[in-house]
Order: structure tokens, then C-alpha cells, then sequence
């Protein structure tokens, strides 16, 4: 009985002993670890802050009540990118269509806008005859490789924004909209169709060498925004102008 | 005449509370039908039941109808009133071979001429009407005078509240005789020399 009772405590004994020293192996594990992990960092600032300097910028508002839109002047900090400039913009224009009183309410926000794409509109297939043209599924990508690659000064595809042309010829603009912001866009060709071109048309009034706007939902061709419009299409950015309702 | 109810089956198209876009697009093409062809018109539906048929599907049909005009009915819960809108493609010469996704193109001054005629039908019934024009799957290949009608709650006038629900049948019933006069009219002014 007594032996038993000796080889229980002295392999508790063991297990305890085991157990500390594997806690404290983890322990100097872990130190380790964070060491390396700070090493590698370089926390020292090295690039100053930019503040962007505040602009004037010109929305094309969409009202549900009679279909139409309507120039709306704000000033924002805007940066110097094109790209950036685009989707700050696009981001403040959906930012007033989720207020609660907003004429044409959509759900979503800033949020909606996953980022902006501007390329050199003559890189795709010709000129554009028509208030729409078509353009197969991947051509919107292959347009993107090709003008953060092969256009004049193009500055590469980096954090959400791209790529400017230094021509001065016409953009294509290429919209990424989110899931979350086309799941919650109300149904109806009205809606859907007052959404896209207020999109475009304020592109083109803060950026008028966007001619023509492409649309992507979290970077894939979709077929409609929600059920009816078409954003399978290139639009043309300069033909979405302001409108005044028809009503009588 | 074509009438298109839009979506059906899997394809519910908006909900609206408890309605869904389908059945109040089917209700109303039925009405519209049953008032057609108590008038004489020979009408083609792209559906009259609850399944699902392909935008490519819907225009293949009004295709093969070579008809006077085709109207593709939706519905929604924004604005008010009626919504009708051509297709946004440039005007072009009927004479070119037209490509499928931008047929319409050879229609559209045919298709504007159209939306005048019922718009003023609608206005005479007392509707708030917006016109407009839209990409939409579908109508930008058919190849016959085509509006995409679109009905909202009824407003009572400019930028009031829309009033009526979109499943009352009174109100269903007063656009479907709308437009059975302005498609009646329109006949009328293509036999005109």
C-alpha cells in the first residue's frame, strides 16, 4: 500500500516538475518571439503626414421623388491622386445617399466604394459609339493590367487607388463597388438606374477626362446592380448629366 | 404586342414587404393582356406563371413576335407614380447587322416615339410619370419598339408621399386600361400613312 502510494506522489511530483518547466519554456518562447517581432519593425517615423488641402468638389445628387439630379457643391480635403480623388468623392456621394433623410436612400456609405481604377479609355477596343457599349466580361480586367503596365506614366495598382495617365487623353474609370452596398441597394430600374449615372456624372464633373465608367462588385463582373441595371455595360460618363424630372 | 412580366421563379426581383416584385409584374401583365385581347391585339407573353425565364429568353420571344411594341413590366417600392424608360443606347442605322446585346439600337428613336405615346395616355388617366432612359438586360436586345414600365405607389401629385399600394387592384386595374389606350393609340398611328 505504501508503495502504491510512493509511486503516486513521486509521479505527481514528475508531472508537476514537467508542467513548470514547460510553462516556463513557452514563457521564453513567447519573449522570444516578440523580440524578433519588434526587431523587424522600424517604428521611427521617416515620411511626414499628408494633409490634403480642402477643394471644392461638385456632386451630382439623384432624387427619388422625380428622377432627376442636381449639382451640389462641397468643399472636402481631397488628394492629389486622381484615383484617390475619384473614390473620396464617389465615397462623400454615398455618404449623403445613407443619411436618413436622403433623397435617394442607400444603405452603405463611404464603405461602398472598394476603390477606383483610372486608365487610358483609347486602350480599349476602339472608340465608343453609343450611350453604352459592350465589352466582354474580362475585358475591364485585362484593361486594368494593361494600364498599370503599358500606360503613359502609369503609376501601378498600390493601396485601393491607380494608376494615372500622364496623355491627357480620356479615362476609363473603373468603379469597385462592395457586396455589402449592392446587397442593400433598393430594387427597381429607377433606383438602380439614378445610382449609376449620379456616379458618373460626378466623376465626369470632377474628373472630366473620365468618358467613360465601368463598373465591379468586389472586383467581379456582375450582371445588374440589383436585378436591373445593366453593369455589364461601359458607360459614358459625359452623357449622365443633370436632369430634371418629366413629371407633369 | 409582347407583354414581358418581369422576373419570376428563383428570380423574385424586389421585395417589398410582403410583395414581391414577380407577382405584382405578372398580376398586372395579365390584367393588361386580358384588356389587349378583348381589343383585338394579338398579344405574346413571355410568361404566365411563376418560373423563371432568362433576360436572353425574354428577347428571343419579342424577336420572333416582330411586334408593334413590347413592354417590359416592373415594379418598385422608390419614387411614385409610373417610371417608363427607353434604352440608352445612341440611335443607329436600321440598315447595319445589329449585335445582340445592342440591338435596340436600331429601334430606340422607334422606342422613344413609343414612351411619347404612352406617356401621354397616362397622364390623360391622371398618373405622375417620369420618363427616362436605362441600360437593362433584355430590352437593349429586342428588336421591336420597347419601353421598361415601371410602377411605384401612386403619387397624387409631385412631391407628395405615394399614396396607394402597388397590390391595389384599383390601381393596377387604372394603369392596365392606361395602357391598353396608349397601346391602342399607338396602333392607331402606325396605320396611319
Amino acid at each position: 500500500m505504501s508503495m502504491v502510494r510512493r509511486i503516486q506522489t513521486g509521479l505527481f511530483v514528475f508531472l508537476l516538475v514537467a508542467s513548470v518547466a514547460m510553462a516556463v519554456v513557452l514563457w521564453q518562447l513567447r519573449e522570444r518571439a516578440h523580440e524578433r517581432l519588434l526587431a523587424g519593425q522600424d517604428s521611427a517615423p521617416t515620411q511626414a503626414p499628408v494633409i490634403s488641402a480642402e477643394e471644392r468638389a461638385t456632386l451630382l445628387v439623384a432624387n427619388d421623388a422625380d428622377s432627376s439630379m442636381q449639382p451640389r457643391e462641397l468643399t472636402l480635403p481631397l488628394p492629389q491622386d486622381d484615383g484617390s480623388r475619384a473614390r473620396v468623392i464617389l465615397g462623400k456621394l454615398l455618404d449623403l445617399y445613407a443619411l436618413p433623410d436622403a433623397a435617394h436612400p442607400v444603405a452603405g456609405g463611404a464603405a461602398g466604394i472598394g476603390q477606383v481604377f483610372l486608365l487610358p479609355a483609347e486602350n480599349l477596343n476602339g472608340p465608343v459609339a453609343g450611350s453604352v457599349r459592350s465589352v466582354g466580361p474580362a475585358e475591364a480586367s485585362l484593361a486594368a493590367a494593361r494600364g498599370a503596365t503599358a500606360g503613359s506614366l502609369a503609376t501601378g495598382i498600390k493601396g485601393g487607388t491607380v494608376a494615372r495617365t500622364a496623355d491627357g487623353g480620356p479615362q476609363l474609370a473603373v468603379v469597385d463597388l462592395t457586396s455589402a452596398f449592392v446587397a442593400s441597394h433598393p430594387s427597381g430600374i429607377a433606383a438602380e438606374t439614378l445610382t449609376v449615372q449620379s456616379i458618373c456624372a460626378t466623376l465626369h464633373a470632377n474628373l472630366p477626362r473620365v468618358t467613360q465608367v465601368r463598373f465591379l462588385v468586389d472586383g467581379q463582373q456582375r450582371a445588374t446592380l440589383a436585378g436591373h441595371a445593366d453593369l455589364t455595360r461601359t458607360y459614358l460618363a459625359s452623357d449622365a448629366g443633370p436632369t430634371e424630372g418629366t413629371n407633369p | 404586342m409582347v407583354l414581358d412580366a418581369a422576373h419570376g421563379g428563383d428570380d423574385g426581383g424586389g421585395k417589398f414587404g410582403s410583395l414581391l416584385e414577380k407577382d405584382l409584374t405578372l398580376a398586372l401583365s395579365v390584367r393588361l393582356r386580358s384588356l389587349l385581347a378583348a381589343r383585338g391585339f394579338a398579344v405574346v407573353t413571355t410568361r404566365e406563371s411563376d418560373v423563371a425565364v432568362a433576360a436572353e429568353r425574354r428577347a428571343e420571344i419579342a424577336n420572333h413576335a416582330a411586334a408593334q411594341a413590347c413592354v417590359s413590366i416592373h415594379a418598385t417600392q422608390t419614387g411614385s407614380g409610373v417610371h417608363m424608360f427607353v434604352s440608352s443606347l445612341a440611335p443607329q442605322d436600321p440598315g447595319r447587322i445589329a449585335a445582340w446585346k445592342t440591338a435596340q439600337s436600331a429601334w430606340v428613336t422607334r422606342s422613344l416615339a413609343l414612351e411619347g405615346v404612352l406617356n401621354s395616355a397616362l397622364l390623360q388617366a391622371g398618373m405622375n410619370v417620369t420618363l427616362g432612359r436605362t441600360a437593362l438586360p433584355g430590352l437593349d436586345s429586342m428588336v421591336c419598339p420597347s419601353v421598361a414600365f415601371e410602377f411605384a405607389p401612386r403619387g397624387v401629385a409631385k412631391g407628395e408621399r405615394p399614396t396607394t399600394a402597388l397590390d391595389d387592384a384599383e390601381y393596377q386595374a387604372k394603369l392596365a386600361e392606361a395602357l391598353a389606350a396608349g397601346l391602342l393609340a399607338w396602333q392607331a398611328e402606325g396605320r396611319e400613312p
